[in-house]
């Protein structure tokens, strides 16, 4: 009798897998890693051999260097590779550009590790794809029912409204570097708003990366380059922690916004400041994660980090046993 | 809904004042009646419903869903209101989504029970997180958006490019959803009727003099002196039979001073301090405090803190609209409109006689005994002058007795709001205390965030940033000890006694008055300085 934690077990480097001698996101250097997407939590340097999609390892390479690890074997979306005595198969996952579910099969058993993920469209990667599984093993950062998303143009429409009312002031949007702030130029893009977008200078890399992968994302300049008068009217997009700095006294009298799933909570945008909460999240919202619980249907749930507690509860009410992982080392009170 | 829903989502996140006219300015003109009206109704909080109580919404949301999944969701959210407007699962398509005349009109009419039906329905049927927050803000009666009516009454007066005195004025014969009103800004009507007995009047107000330029241009002959009270201004109204209480802003707070309103028996209008007087001495701020902000009062409460106006003006005397006259006849009727009151609840504030500015400044510096050794400082009112709305150059000055200064250390510092948010411009400061042992520590004794100008604001954030000590989230505490910090002479008004405060004390509008990047720390005041002036004031 095979059973699933026979295939993958939580370790304190991560989730192991005995029998084909591999973590997936460990969050210590280890010999062989399967990492799921270029979040800095999930993708550490360090390692001796990473499996990850072509497009996780161009983001690894692009911030921790090319000799990042020992080793590296790309395995594009869909193609299986063997681990030992256990075949993986990453599948997109919908999080970020690169980002993988890693389906792993052994003995019969199959088992899904989401890493992030999200269900809506995302123009800057492919959208997730629900793999039938005994075990689902689900991320969990926006399980509690408050969290619920909504659809992103409505945020997009009322940045752009505000950008109207107020056109001699700046709006700084605060997005995380890799994944939320090209998404964000790409929903303005796809609104409308075709003027150049200014960015912080710890966007540039990965915005470029992203060009190379295919994603336009219209006219970019620095945000240094213009005078103060220049940004009247302008939309500038910068990681979060810019947003505090002493960095964005550049700008007239700017309004900060910030793209996140935590601006669902107004006590959380009161308390950073933000004057404009996007609610953007590259992360399930609460309906997203039983949607797809309820859609999958596993024999088991395991929920990685997070919220685990409610998430567990619910599935537990709808006849689906569940067990939180508690895994740490994952953020997740991060800026997602 | 959806457009008032994310005016109000706006307004709680933003605090720039001109940014909040913009987006309350643009709502009102984009919105078409009667919403708008009925908007600008619950923004001035003429609007207020009790229909449902904290207790039944949360029943109704856990009829919907898994308690205890409601329970982790409302701790983690910590708001009601915002929990349930989030958890609330949607029924799109249910219903139609109702327009905000819709929700107000659905609830005027509606018996409790028949409004906790339809406003179940109304947040099945309203698509947004943020709609169903404002639809329960608006039905628990508690907008808190921080905004005052008087802006919101600002925003519609912009609309017409019209002075808001003049909205202020017709305010009080104005009837919600106020389409009258618009019809009048936007110039396609005529202005409406301000015809309806015992309204607010638009108050006159002053401006603080400039003592290097202005009294070298005004003669003394010119101008009346009283003393400036702290209380609250007031203006008491007696038409028609209709007797009413006004806060300068043109809130009508009659319920809280039944007292005031029985005193005054004739017609007329009178402008003056709202105080707490016993044996017609003047109490402390703190006394008044005991009486604001309350929606009932008692006997017991009325008796204790004993409130009366001391008028300085004569709007309205019987039937004349004394507006137009000078201050030397509006004074004449003024203390034979009090005589004839004959009542405590109603005083005159005395004219204080002078000959020449200095021998004012001497009084100024050093109040005769009795009441004006707690004023707030001195008026100058010209005789022939005319009562007009808003803040005319001239003919009303205020000027503030110097302010009490105190050497305070500075403790921690907080990251300021919208335009201030990448700096830290909130801060705590303290004094010395000595323990029985001779150990000298720092006690917060307040709280200030203006006073400084925007180069000084980089320097003591460059000082913060640098001497940082520990973060709390936006807060930081800063080196203070006695040969390391910064210190700041702090300006305030005046000292009471605080139970909040572990110094025992708190201030009155506390500013910096002076940065002193010369003095160390040590150097700074001890509590015994507040202490010594705190019984000075209780002493009078």
């Amino acid at each position: 009798m095979i059973r699933p934690q026979d295939l993958l077990c939580p370790k304190p480097e991560g989730l192991y897998c005995p029998p084909g001698n591999f973590y997936i996101d460990p969050v210590r250097p280890v010999d062989r890693a399967v990492i799921t997407h270029g979040h800095a939590d999930h993708a550490r340097a360090g390692h001796g051999a990473v499996l990850a999609t072509p497009e996780t390892l161009a983001i690894m390479g692009e911030r921790y260097g090319v000799d990042f690890a020992q080793a590296t074997e790309a395995a594009p979306y869909g193609h299986t590779v063997a681990r030992d005595a256990v075949e993986v198969t990453l599948v997109p996952a919908g999080h970020v550009l690169g980002s993988a579910q890693a389906v792993v099969r052994w003995k019969g058993l199959t088992m899904v590790v989401s890493g992030d993920y999200k269900r809506r469209r995302d123009p800057t990667c492919p959208a997730f794809e629900p793999v039938p599984c005994d075990v689902f093993i689900s991320e969990a950062t926006f399980g509690l029912p408050v969290f619920r998303h909504p659809p992103d143009g409505e945020e997009i429409a009322r940045l752009l409204k505000s950008v109207a009312q107020f056109p001699e002031r700046s709006h700084i949007i605060g997005a995380y570097a890799l994944g939320k702030a090209q998404r964000i130029i790409r929903l303005l893009r796809e609104a409308g708003w075709d003027r150049t977008i200014y960015v912080h200078g710890a966007l540039e890399r990965l915005n470029a990366l992203y060009g190379r992968h295919g994603i336009d994302l219209g006219p970019l300049a620095q945000a240094t380059t213009a005078r103060k008068a220049d940004f009247a009217g302008a939309i500038i997009v910068a990681p979060p922690s810019a947003m505090q700095d002493r960095w964005s006294r550049r700008f007239p009298e700017p309004i900060a916004a910030f793209a996140s799933g935590w601006m669902q909570i107004r006590a959380r945008a009161r308390q950073k400041g933000v004057e404009l909460p996007l609610v953007v999240s590259d992360h399930a919202d609460w309906d997203e994660l039983i949607a797809t619980v309820s859609e999958l249907r596993p024999g088991e749930l395991w929920i990685t980090h997070g919220r685990e507690e409610a998430l567990a509860r619910w599935a537990t009410l709808n006849g689906i046993p569940a067990r939180a992982l508690a895994l740490i080392g994952y953020e997740d009170d991060g800026d997602d | 809904m959806r457009a008032f829903a994310e005016l109000l989502d706006r307004l709680s996140l933003t605090s720039s004042r001109n940014a909040k006219l913009t987006m309350v300015r643009d709502y009102l003109r984009d919105t078409p009646d009667p919403d708008r009206g009925w908007a600008l109704a619950a923004l001035t909080g003429e609007l207020s419903f009790d229909a449902v109580k904290p207790a039944f919404i949360r029943k109704a949301v856990e009829a919907r869903m898994d308690p205890q999944l409601f329970a982790w969701s409302y701790d983690y959210v910590g708001d009601l209101a915002e929990a349930v407007s989030l958890v609330w699962p949607g029924q799109p398509g249910a219903n139609r989504e109702p327009d905000l005349s819709e929700v107000i009109e659905g609830l005027k009419s509606a018996t409790r029970a028949e409004a906790q039906g339809r406003i179940e329905a109304w947040l099945d049927a309203l698509p947004q997180a943020r709609e169903r927050w404002a639809l329960l803000k608006l039905v628990t009666g508690a907008l808190r958006v921080g905004l005052s009516a008087r802006l919101a009454k600002q925003a519609a007066a912009d609309l017409g490019e019209t002075p808001v005195a003049e909205v202020e004025e017709l305010w009080h014969a104005l009837e919600a959803p106020y389409a009258d009103l618009f019809a009048w800004l936007e110039g396609r009507a005529e202005k409406p009727s301000s015809e309806n007995p015992a309204r607010f009047r638009p108050v006159m107000l002053a401006q603080a003099i400039d003592e290097a330029v202005d009294f070298a241009k005004l003669d003394p002959a010119d101008y009346a002196a009283e003393w400036k009270w702290d209380g609250i201004r007031v203006q008491a109204a007696n038409e028609g039979g209709v007797r009413r209480l006004y806060t300068r802003t043109g809130d009508d707070i009659s319920r809280t001073f039944p007292d005031i309103l029985d005193a005054l028996d004739d017609q007329g209008v009178i402008d003056g301090e709202l105080l707490v007087i016993r044996e017609g001495k003047v109490a402390p701020f703190a006394d008044l405090q005991q009486r604001l902000n309350r929606k009932a009062v008692d006997a017991k409460l009325m008796a204790a803190y004993p409130a009366a106006i001391r008028a300085y003006d004569l709007l309205q005397d019987g039937d004349d609209d004394t507006r137009a006259l000078p201050l030397t006849a509006r004074r004449q009727r003024l203390e034979a409109f009090v005589a004839r009151q004959a009542s405590p609840r109603i005083d005159l504030s005395p004219m204080q006689p002078f000959a020449s500015w200095a021998e004012l400044a001497a009084l100024r510096a050093d109040p005769p005994a009795g009441d004006p050794q707690i004023a707030e400082g001195l008026m100058l009112k010209r005789w022939d002058a005319a009562y007009v709305a808003g803040r005319p150059k001239g003919p009303w000055f205020k000027w503030k007795r110097d302010p009490f200064l105190v050497d305070a250390v500075l403790m921690y510092a907080q990251r300021g709001h919208g335009k201030r948010s990448s700096y830290y411009s909130d801060y705590t400061f303290g004094v010395w205390t000595e323990d029985a042992a001779g150990q000298r520590t720092l006690t917060p004794v307040g709280k200030a965030y203006f006073g400084f100008t925007d180069q000084e604001l980089l320097q003591i954030d460059k000082f913060v940033r640098d001497n940082t000590l520990e973060r709390f989230g936006p807060v930081r505490s800063v080196r203070a000890e006695p040969h390391a910090g910064l210190v700041f002479e702090v300006a305030f008004e005046g000292l009471q006694r605080s139970t909040r405060h572990k110094s025992g004390v708190a201030m009155r509008f506390p500013r910096i008055h002076r940065i002193r990047w010369d003095k160390p720390p040590g150097e700074a005041d001890e509590i015994a300085v507040l202490e010594q002036l705190l019984a000075q004031m209780e002493a009078r």
